[in-house]
């Protein structure tokens, strides 16, 4: 019992960051009606700019900033050079886009700080908080961030006239340009937005993980693992879903006799399935119903 | 191209790879060799998920390119072809064929990793280009029979695993172990090596096995199961960044076992400071080459050598990676060979002197470290040092092991 | 005679007759496009004696990745279903040649069917639970299926089967008697050529034909399809056996060309490249697939000479510029060349009469 206590635990505190990178994918598709395979690199690189910063001799929350708000400006410029001009492209040609970035952002990062893992400060300390130390302050911090950029992100996308804008662009470009809003602009504005939550789920992360270029990219999978069961269109739902791969994944891996260890990812992802053939669209997410 | 002599013909009969070095009189060149140049080939990931690999074809290049400028091997300079094999095994047939057919390589130096070297392993002892150092430990390449054109270099992973066996049923012969270890030959080749180490009648003793993907994102599901079932001893297998998040988990969680670390993520730099270093108090390791964060060779005359390289040829290397020491060292073995050759440069010659290293010393290997071949005998490198991390330093203790696993 | 062959010219529905694919009985139409297949085949057949044996086992695998990039074009490209998961059928059809020949000294040209057989199956099954995702989640399904392949490969009790994590050795295959004179490399070449002249001709059939326009019409209005009574699960479901099947094949035949095969080959990196290769090449498009291969084999290689530590930086910039000239793929910029050439010869066409 103690055990599956712990492994329930360890499986939330890696599936936090998991749900705080299912959340940065959910984001941005909501914004560009596409999946970003960069997203990762994009959080990676944003975090090793928070890094270089501190290197070169600012504190940890000037940092911060600085990561965030370059994030921000990179997301619009990417989604403005690079995207803007293929939007009209077919879907699988935009994707094709989404790997060259991966390729250039993981190469980038490479050349400039090298592959060896580097250690990154956590704003929250690192004293355990239970008894046994499975959850520290770090980790129980990511949760709580987590769930206010949730909730940040529930009322801004709800309750703000930009985020119904912003919603009525990527759901229905045509007749969203016929009441006047900007789509141009507000896909940019989505871009700078997910690449800003992207930094902050990296800064987040890189202290978990540790810093190098290849940090990201079982992070993301088991995001976009996380954000399909939750459901795409739910970003609550993604958060959910995130969190539930953590602790399905450590499950697996403890319990499933003999086949569990080794096959912990692939059991994983064939729950994930399974979930799927029975919600089609997700656990939380909603039918789309197009007309004939 | 230059013919080759009909002596050169007749030592490429196995049975010449048994005889004594004979005079180097007469010049004989094999393909790639001119009285002004070598051309050794080499394949290594620079891109794709092993790309911090890369380093290590880096500083070989940066090495070659020292040797030139001090006026080259008998006066011939070294063109150090590399290419990336990204660790994908058609790709590194792909470029190694290149390599042999379109570049005229004499031979291959330090190919990197398992699975790319297995792919190429039929391919040159057909061709009969020798495969020399691949920059892998698995246990296979030591196959002077059935494989002779293919050597090995440093202490093979089964060796590494028997001789921590050998080491925790000293200490704790009464132990429950748990291994981390990456799900792939590398790491299966240790976990093969401590079981075999331990016998048939303790491999109980292994009581949780936590493999873990290059995707994985942590290791903690490992680390919290293995203190659940009360394991006391933790052999840590991991590449650097795996090793190093076992260690900071197993001190979050208030776990201390008998910690066995690996020499493949024993580095202070690269892993124990990420880890913590108060936390990696009295992990014990095992090693060959020097530690270049370890201040314990802060006035070592090889070390010295080394840093001046770094600085002047590779000067945007990280000194803090082992890879870039693995490379350096690895590319002086080559250039041994290659003086031994002296001006019968055909690859029978390589691959004969390849298997007559007698007594080499390395510069950056631990004191005492000689690396042997013969015709019998393609591991150059048997001999470890244990010692133990005293939360600045690794501390050397006991005496040089040796272990070299057979081919099985 | 030059009026009457003006008038000729100029009968109105003449541009019309050439696009349409109906067999006339009794005739061969020559058009452009069967010559231009034919130089091809041409200078396939006679490349082995014009260049070095390691670039024809380049040509061989751009040859043996145009034909996976195929099988994945007939599922996503034909029929409108995404997958992430094609490295899997790759690496079952590379798996089933190797163990076929190496612990049932199977011939080798046999376990070409035999790869083929098993991928349509397995493609089969796991069509029949892909009907009810869609898009993206479809995409994560067959990720989940190709992150899986080597985890399963890898796995402890089928060791005495795949190898493991040491994977298998294949033998290469030597040329049959009659033609010792050729060397092994330049056999699989043949070998291979005569696979994928197979499998292509095949394809195109099937796209030109009743059951392809029903493929393609469930891709573009699936409703609309149902409605005028085509069973789109049993097309559906069918057409992830056949790409299955052809992807699997293609492994086979890598596994030959290659000799070796091992677990972390197949990952998902490669189902990205066979992505990358189908949307370069033009998706839907079936000679865009031997393009796609060219370039999934080539590019890299190119990047690297260019910079070893920014290759992956200069690759991912070479498929941004390509994309951006050609959005739609090679197939699509030569379509639409042909198409601009078409129109800047219609205003003489006009001027006539």
């Amino acid at each position: 019992m103690e055990l599956l206590l712990q492994q329930v635990m360890a499986g939330l505190a890696a599936g936090s960051i998991y749900a705080c990178m299912a959340l940065s994918v959910v984001m941005i598709y909501q914004a560009i009606d596409h999946l970003n395979f960069a997203q990762g690199e994009m959080a990676m690189f944003s975090t090793f700019i928070a890094w270089q910063c501190m290197q070169w001799g600012l504190p940890y929350w000037l940092a911060f900033i600085v990561a965030v708000v370059v994030s921000f400006i990179g997301g619009v410029l990417i989604e403005r050079v690079l995207f803007r001009p293929i939007h009209n492209a077919p879907v699988l040609s935009n994707l094709v886009a989404f790997i060259a970035l991966y390729g250039i952002l993981n190469s980038g990062a490479g050349y400039l700080w090298d592959f060896t893992i580097k250690q990154f400060p956590t704003p929250f300390g690192t004293k355990p908080i239970f008894a046994n130390g499975l959850m520290d302050a770090h980790e129980a911090g990511m949760i709580g961030v987590t769930l206010v950029l949730l909730a940040l992100l529930y009322v801004f996308f709800r309750g703000t006239r930009l985020g119904l804008a912003m919603r009525a662009a990527a759901a229905n470009p045509e007749s969203a340009r016929l009441v006047g809003i900007r789509v141009g602009w507000m896909t940019a504005l989505g871009w700078g937005m997910a690449a800003a939550i992207g930094a902050v789920a990296g800064m987040l992360i890189a202290p978990v993980v540790f810093l190098e270029p290849n940090m990201m990219l079982g992070v993301l999978l088991y995001g976009f693992a996380g954000a399909v069961l939750g459901g795409l269109t739910s970003p609550g739902g993604a958060v959910a879903g995130g969190f539930a791969v953590g602790v399905i994944e450590n499950l697996a891996g403890t319990f499933i006799p003999y086949v569990g260890r080794e096959l912990k990812l692939t059991i994983a992802l064939i729950l994930i399935v399974a979930v799927l053939m029975v919600r089609p669209s997700g656990l939380f997410g909603r039918n789309v119903v197009s007309r004939v | 191209m230059i013919k080759l002599s009909r002596r050169s013909i007749l030592a490429a009969a196995p049975a010449a790879l048994a005889l004594r070095v004979y005079p180097a009189c007469a010049k004989d060149y094999g393909p790639g060799v001119t009285d002004t140049e070598i051309k050794i080939g080499n394949t290594v990931p620079y891109s794709g998920p092993a790309s911090p690999y890369g380093t290590i074809g880096k500083a070989q290049a940066a090495y070659y390119k020292m040797i030139n400028d001090k006026g080259g091997i008998n006066g011939r300079k070294i063109n150090f072809i590399s290419y990336d094999d990204a660790y994908s095994p058609p790709k590194a047939v792909e470029q190694v064929r290149k390599l042999v057919e379109q570049d005229q390589v004499l031979f291959v130096e330090s190919p990197l990793g398992t699975p790319t070297n297995s792919a190429i392993w039929a391919y040159m002892n057909q061709k009969k280009v020798p495969q020399l150092f691949v920059a892998t430990g698995a246990t296979k390449w030591n196959d002077p029979k059935g494989h002779p054109w293919t050597m090995g270099w440093q202490p093979n992973y089964q060796s590494e695993g028997r001789i921590y066996a050998t080491y925790i049923l000293k200490e704790k012969p009464e132990a429950k172990i748990g291994v981390l270890f990456q799900n792939d030959d590398f790491g299966k080749d240790y976990l093969k090596g401590l079981k075999d180490g331990l016998g048939e009648k303790n491999a109980k003793m292994v009581a949780v096995e936590g493999p873990y993907e290059t995707t994985d994102p942590t290791v903690d599901s490992q680390i919290v199961s293995m203190k659940s079932a009360g394991c006391d001893v933790f052999v840590n297998c991991g590449t650097p960044k795996f090793a190093a998040q076992g260690i900071r988990k197993a001190a979050e969680i208030g776990w201390k076992p008998l910690h066995v670390l690996s020499s493949v993520g024993n580095s202070v730099g690269a892993a124990l400071k990420p880890a913590g270093l108060d936390n990696s108090k009295d992990i014990v390791s095992d090693f060959y080459l020097k530690d270049p964060t370890d201040t314990a060779w802060k006035d070592d005359q090889g070390y010295k050598d080394w840093v001046a390289f770094m600085d002047k040829y590779y000067p945007e290397g990280d000194k803090t990676d082992g890879g870039n020491i693995t490379g350096y060292s690895q590319a002086q073995t080559a250039v041994q060979v290659l003086t031994q050759c002296g001006d019968n440069l055909t690859r029978e010659n390589v691959m004969k002197q390849a298997a007559n290293l007698k007594d080499f010393v390395l510069p950056m290997c631990l004191p005492g470290i000689k690396l042997n071949t013969s015709p019998t005998d393609f591991a150059p490198m048997k001999q470890v040092q244990m010692g133990r991390f005293d939360g600045t330093r690794w501390q050397l203790f006991g005496s040089l092991i040796a272990g070299a696993v057979e081919h099985t | 005679m030059t009026v009457q062959s003006e008038e000729s010219v100029t009968v109105p529905t003449a541009p019309a007759v050439t696009d349409i694919t109906v067999t006339r009985p009794g005739g061969l139409r020559v058009t452009a496009r069967h010559l231009l297949i034919g130089a091809a085949v041409l200078v396939g057949l006679i490349l082995p004696w014009m260049v070095q044996s390691f670039v024809m086992f380049q040509l061989t695998q751009v040859m043996i990745y145009g034909l996976a990039i195929l099988g994945l074009n007939l599922l996503t490209g034909f029929n409108g279903q995404f997958s992430l998961g094609h490295s899997a059928f790759y690496g079952i059809g590379a798996y089933t040649a190797a163990i076929l020949m190496s612990r049932y000294d199977m011939n080798y040209a046999l376990t070409l069917p035999a790869a083929g057989g098993v991928c349509f199956i397995v493609g089969f099954l796991f069509g029949l639970p892909a009907l009810r995702l869609q898009g993206l989640y479809l995409a994560l399904a067959t990720f989940a299926l190709a992150i899986a392949m080597p985890q399963i490969l890898k796995f402890h009790p089928l060791e005495g089967l795949t190898g493991g994590v040491q994977g298998l050795v294949v033998i290469q295959p030597d040329p049959p008697a009659l033609l010792s004179f050729l060397s092994s490399d330049q056999w699989l070449y043949y070998f291979t050529l005569s696979v994928i002249l197979v499998m292509f001709a095949a394809a195109a059939n099937l796209v030109r034909s009743r059951t392809g326009r029903a493929i393609m019409a469930i891709r573009d209005h699936p409703i609309a399809a149902a409605a005028t009574g085509i069973n789109t699960a049993v097309y559906k479901t069918l057409t992830f056996g056949v790409s299955a099947l052809y992807t699997g094949v293609a492994g086979a035949l890598g596994a030959l060309a290659v000799a070796f095969v091992a677990p972390d080959s197949f990952s998902f990196l490669l189902s990205v490249s066979f992505l990358v290769g189908l949307v370069i090449g033009g998706v839907g498009s079936i000679p865009g697939c031997l393009f796609g291969g060219l370039f999934v084999l080539y590019v890299p290689n190119i990047a690297e000479s260019i910079s070893t530590g920014l290759a992956g930086a200069i690759y991912g910039a070479i498929l941004l510029l390509v994309i951006f000239v050609m959005p739609s793929g090679a197939a699509g910029f030569c379509r639409y060349a042909v198409a601009y050439i078409r129109r800047s010869r219609t205003p003489r066409n006009a001027n006539q009469h």
